[in-house]
């Protein structure tokens, strides 16, 4: 075992796969020099040099688009955007043509490459910089989704993503990046769709991911005090999506409450407690509950912020009030 | 063109204005009394203000993330800046926007902005409300030199033209988008070329020259007002601080800041106001005591504010809608 921090879980996993296949490169808004916003990417562009590390100008469409581009002609491109919220720029690239050409042209084509679009609030980055969009990539079809929360995670997702013959949307949580783990020496890829149980518990199920699986074993340490036993799943992969794990989790513990980052309105929380609804709502014996950020956009000022977004004590109170 | 000795005093105020709050906001942002992205604006004071000074109270204006300077030259008030930079409740925006975020509808400014390229087309629906209106404002469009490369740019400017609406597309050049050299982000260097795709005035003024932007912005604003659309004008200038206070600005050649440092727009006017007679020495020095003294308030202001109460954050998403809070 060692130790390494979430983004140099992210960086590794691409330079293992880099190394591999001279297919596989990396572009977007300032990977190369400047080794990224927030510093992903830094040695690579040393390393690999200015045609497989190349910095784009700010233009995201531009950077999607000649990512579908170049995946059309057999590259495996990772195009970075340096905050989810511009992703709204690009999204015609991504949603009329990345998610489709595959689906209209019949099946005779495939688009293998990861948009690596770093996520979420917490660093009084404002309502322009801190959005947690799952819910827009989840809700088309055609793209596939991860979000890691670790750095082994981060390496085992990011080597089926580039792997992976369509689209995937590698979703990074900003407040993450230096936060270290343990990581096995020779980590293996992870398949999407594969959830992780993060701790094992039988009085209720909290489905999480990303920033919020801290959270919520800081929760589920809290409720255990109070003599509740929690079980954490760790989705990792939003779409495609272990509903075995969430099933059997359900039908263990009757109680479920699923915790993100995003505006609870139209989230993607909110599917997952439809599926659950639609296909355990006899096992449950209360409310699925979502603990999300309010319908607001992310504000400036820090009190505001904290507000906003979810945190420990939320999941605590939500957990309770199924008891 | 005869500027007069008024409009030159006018404005060598809110450049040094402009430097002065930059650099309280910078060491602000050292000591950490200031937190989240500041994009600092020292260097590129002639632009905002050579370009503010053309437009009138009622005119607008779009700004960028880079905005401390256009809300400054636009007639924002330092005491609600300052206030918002802590995020404090008597900030322009409350704490809700931040650094990045300064807007003052009744300056006719439209807004800092984080997105890059998101001006263009909001300065243009600005103009095309101007025109609907049938008055004779104008709306002067800030961005970067790295923005050009947006489709809004693009967008916008042919909208703009086509329709002739009364916008001004003020290009600040200032080398580098984020830390990607010019060179490096597009096939041109001056970004006045574009205009020719448009069919419309494009010019490349010396963007450290407040009167070579003063004079540019003139022509195009009184264009503008008459009804003869929009004019791009590139001003070349440099950002001295990097893209965000924290970047450690590695992508920079050794020697470029120095070179820039030398043409510092602020000196440059300071000998023509004394070589002109427009000022002596000790009037310039009691002016520049005045504004460290407004700076000063400002952080007293912003100091003794206090920050937005919680139930705030539920307010202002809608006119009519206040969110559900939560308990805690």
């Amino acid at each position: 075992m060692r130790e390494l921090t979430y983004g140099q879980g992210i960086k590794e996993g691409m330079r293992i796969k880099m190394l591999e296949n001279p297919d596989v490169f990396i572009f977007g808004e300032d990977v190369g020099l400047f080794g990224g916003c927030f510093g992903v990417t830094s040695g690579l562009f040393e390393e690999f040099g200015e045609k497989r590390v190349r910095d784009t100008p700010i233009s995201e469409g531009a950077i999607i688009g000649a990512a579908v581009g170049a995946a059309a002609v057999g590259l495996r491109p990772i195009p970075e955007l340096m905050f989810v919220d511009f992703a709204t720029v690009g999204m015609d690239q991504l949603v009329n043509q990345a998610a489709k050409m595959r689906y209209m042209f019949g099946g005779k084509l495939k688009l293998p490459m990861v948009v690596r679009l770093p996520s979420g609030g917490g660093v009084a980055a404002a309502a322009q910089h801190s959005q947690s969009l799952e819910a827009w990539f989840t809700h088309v079809p055609g793209l596939k989704v991860v979000y890691p929360s670790n750095a082994q995670d981060a390496i085992g997702l990011m080597l089926t993503a580039i792997d992976d013959d369509n689209p995937v949307i590698y979703l990074e949580n900003k407040t993450l990046y230096a936060v270290a783990s343990q990581v096995e020496d020779e980590v293996k890829p992870i398949p999407l769709g594969k959830a992780n149980i993060k701790r094992e518990g039988s009085d209720v199920t909290i489905i999480t991911y990303g920033k919020q699986v801290y959270d919520s074993l800081k929760a589920a340490e809290m409720l255990e005090k109070d003599g509740i036993d929690v079980e954490v799943i760790d989705l990792r992969s939003l779409y495609p999506l272990d509903t075995e794990a969430i099933f059997e989790s359900v039908k263990k513990t009757h109680k479920v409450v699923i915790v993100s980052e995003e505006a609870k309105r139209g989230s993607y929380a909110g599917e997952l407690a439809a599926i659950i609804a639609d296909e355990c709502f006899y096992e449950c014996d209360a409310p699925i509950k979502r603990v999300c950020a309010l319908n607001t956009p992310i504000p400036f000022s820090g009190n505001l912020e904290a507000y906003v977004l979810p945190n420990a004590d939320d999941v605590v109170q939500a957990v309770k009030s199924l008891f | 063109m005869k500027i007069s000795n008024e409009t030159i005093i006018e404005m060598y105020e809110k450049m040094v204005k402009i430097r002065k709050f930059e650099t309280r906001a910078m060491n602000l942002f050292a000591e950490g009394q200031v937190g989240g992205f500041v994009h600092l604006y020292i260097g590129e004071e002639a632009v905002a203000t050579g370009a503010c000074e053309s437009l009138r109270d009622d005119d607008y204006i779009t700004s960028t993330h880079r905005g401390h300077g256009h809300i400054l030259a636009k007639g924002g008030d330092m005491k609600y800046m300052m206030a918002e930079l802590f995020g404090k409740e008597t900030g322009y925006c409350k704490g809700k926007g931040g650094s990045m975020h300064i807007a003052d509808a009744t300056k006719g400014i439209l807004g800092a902005n984080g997105i890059v390229g998101a001006g263009h087309n909001i300065a243009t629906g600005a103009g095309l409300g101007i025109q609907y209106k049938g008055t004779d404002q104008v709306c002067a469009c800030f961005f970067g030199d790295a923005s050009t490369n947006q489709s809004t740019f693009h967008e916008g400017l042919n909208l703009a033209s086509t329709w002739k609406l009364p916008v001004v597309f003020i290009c600040e050049n200032n080398g580098y988008g984020i830390s990607v050299s010019q060179a490096r982000h597009q096939n041109i260097t001056d970004i006045s070329q574009r205009a020719v795709s448009y069919n419309i005035p494009g010019i490349t003024v010396d963007g450290n020259d407040v009167f070579a932007v003063f004079e540019a912005v003139q022509e195009a604003v009184a264009r503008a007002r008459k009804g003869q659309g929009p004019t791009l004008i590139e001003c070349k200038t440099y950002r001295w601080r990097g893209h965000f206070e924290g970047d450690p600005t590695v992508y920079r050649p050794e020697g470029e800041l120095e070179q820039w440092k030398k043409k510092d727009p602020i000196p440059r006017v300071e000998k023509y106001i004394l070589d002109n007679q427009v000022m002596t020495q000790a009037e310039m020095d009691k002016l520049n005591e005045k504004i460290d003294a407004l700076v000063e308030e400002a952080v007293d202001f912003a100091l003794a504010s206090k920050f937005p109460d919680i139930s705030s954050a539920v307010e202002d998403v809608y006119t009519d809608i206040v969110e559900e809070g939560r308990s805690r």
